[in-house]
């Protein structure tokens, strides 16, 4: 907990900065009305209805707080359909949003993690694959996924697929890259005499996978992974754009819609908070693996 | 001589290369009998390494013959005739010292029973026990190679190969597993193959002294040498030790005319 002070005071300038900002972002519109009604607006009241708009350009911080606040424990626990009130989560909360789209995120991420080890494995041990994978994969990543996503989910829902797969498949398409190419560097850290080493016992093509690529390509991997899960987050609000059946993506679209600024910012923050813990989780998952291979920085 | 063990003749292994052909080993004839310590000697590019490699099937011969234990040396690998020790340790990090020592056991298919008591003992035998459970980072240098000698021993082959073992490491560390591989030789009784840069060193440990030169690699002296088999540190104020070392230097010293 070394870093809590580093951590903390940069969270405080980032505070103090978008405070800041919310007056002269939010000021033109207050003007307008208090000339509007013909009213004087003194500085100490405008800087206070900056901070307090309905639908102000930038939203002042304890403004998404507190809507990140309404809509998870309050929607849940005292709305007419939220949990407390009728078993199930509420359409209308975060917490039902952020689930679909973690659900998402991990049915992607893990066939994209699944994808990228197949296809390292193979571009190690084959070489055509080795000549062949690897330009594919890296052009498969330069096409930007906000012009692909409609077109998997039409194709995918022409063949009678829809829901949480077509969203999942966008994320692995994102999320199996960095994944092959850390992965690809592991599975070849063992050195030329390492590899000697198993040749001297005639070790069976199979041991050498299991007992010296695999381990070494450890450090590889969850590095790898890190990136991915971001990487799968990402895809899938991206997939929920254009379905429009719940999600993350879902409340970040709407909330344009409607001019809903507050509404943008929280989701925006609750898949911030999602990507974090989830980054969080392989980071600790890394640490005890690392730590139990006695391989731990 | 006791029973070959390894016989080479005409052997010869050309590189081919960008800069042409390289000649590392240009008509290598050499018995190796059973039980002897035969060190390797020369200047970098001699071809001691490559020709070690070759009775290891790391390296293939492109011309002559050479048998292991009167096999092919691919057979004698399969049938995991000898252990080879390398200049680095190269023990895996995320296995322990057992862990490590157990790896090649694990390969060739031994019980989990045998596998402990086969390092326990190979363990003993290069006095690391007590750090069977330790990492390799949490070992020196010299404790790490004692390491990876114990793992060359844990499974039953009669021949160790040692490329350099103790290259890496200071003076006072490489006396003493000098005197240790001595004394793990005297009881094992396997059959050596000892590649060294150090004069010292090969006349303190070997029965024979290969000498070697480069361009193209071959022999140009076969030393044996006259010291008793029991070997205290300080024979090498003795006078018989210091004529084979002067030998030794004689003979690499006529091999360098031809640079």
């Amino acid at each position: 907990m070394r870093n809590i002070v580093p951590v903390l005071t940069v969270t405080l300038a980032l505070l103090i900065g978008w405070y800041l900002a919310v007056v002269p972002m939010n000021a033109q519109w207050e003007r307008d009305q208090a000339a509007r009604a013909d009213t004087d607006l003194g500085f100490t009241t405008l800087v206070a209805r900056t901070m307090s708009q309905d639908r102000p350009r930038l939203p002042a911080p304890h403004q998404v707080a507190v809507e990140l606040w309404d809509s998870t424990w309050v929607e849940e626990m005292t709305g007419r359909r939220g949990w407390w009130n009728s078993g199930s989560l509420s359409n209308r909360s975060l917490v039902y949003h952020g689930w679909v789209t973690f659900s998402a995120t991990i049915l992607g991420f893990a066939i994209g993690t699944g994808l990228g080890i197949v296809l390292a494995v193979g571009i190690v041990y084959n070489r055509a694959m080795d000549a062949s994978v690897m330009p594919w994969a890296i052009a498969s990543q330069t096409i930007p996924i906000i012009a692909l996503a409609p077109m998997i989910i039409v194709v995918l829902n022409s063949i009678g697929i829809s829901g949480l797969v077509p969203k999942s498949i966008i994320a692995a398409y994102l999320s199996f890259f960095p994944v092959v190419v850390g992965m690809v560097k592991g599975l070849r850290a063992p050195d030329a005499m390492q590899l000697d080493l198993m040749k001297t016992w005639s070790a069976a093509g199979l041991a050498v996978f299991l007992k010296l690529r695999l381990p070494s390509s450890m450090p590889y991997l969850f590095a790898s992974l890190k990136v991915g899960i971001a990487a799968s987050l990402v895809g899938t609000i991206v997939g929920e754009l254009p379905v429009q059946q719940g999600g993350l993506g879902v409340r970040l679209l709407s909330g344009s819609y409607y001019g809903q600024t507050v509404q943008i910012w929280s989701a925006l923050f609750a898949a911030a908070i999602l990507a974090a813990v989830m980054v969080g989780v392989i980071g600790l998952i890394q640490r005890v693996t690392l730590k139990r291979m006695g391989m731990a920085q | 001589m006791n029973q070959p063990v390894i016989e080479a003749s005409g052997l010869s292994l050309t590189f081919q290369t960008n800069d042409g052909p390289v000649h590392a080993l240009k008509d290598v004839n050499l018995t190796i009998g059973k039980g002897e310590f035969v060190s390797f000697i020369g200047p970098s590019g001699c071809g001691k390494t490559t020709f070690l490699r070759v009775i290891a099937d790391l390296e293939h011969p492109t011309a002559g013959t050479i048998t292991v234990n009167g096999m092919s040396p691919d057979a004698a690998r399969k049938a995991r005739a000898y252990g080879y020790v390398f200049q680095a340790a190269g023990l895996y990090p995320w296995r322990t010292i057992e862990g490590n020592v157990r790896l090649p056991l694990e390969i060739m298919g031994y019980s989990r029973a045998e596998q402990a008591e086969r390092a326990r003992r190979v363990l003993e035998l290069v006095e690391l026990d007590g750090f069977e459970k330790k990492f390799p980072w949490q070992l020196s240098g010299g404790m790490q190679q004692r390491a990876s000698i114990a793992r060359a021993l844990a499974f039953d082959a009669d021949i160790l190969l040692m490329d350099e073992p103790f290259g890496a490491l200071d003076e006072i560390v490489r006396d003493r597993l000098n005197e240790e591989l001595l004394s793990l030789w005297a009881r094992t009784e396997k059959t050596i193959g000892f590649v060294t840069h150090s004069i010292p060193e090969a006349v303190y440990l070997s029965t024979r002294i290969v000498v070697m030169s480069p361009r193209p690699g071959r022999i140009t002296d076969v030393i044996e040498s006259t010291l008793p088999r029991e070997r205290p540190l300080d024979i090498r104020d003795s006078r018989e030790f210091i004529e084979i070392a002067h030998r030794v230097r004689e003979g690499l010293r006529a091999g360098h005319v031809d640079d």
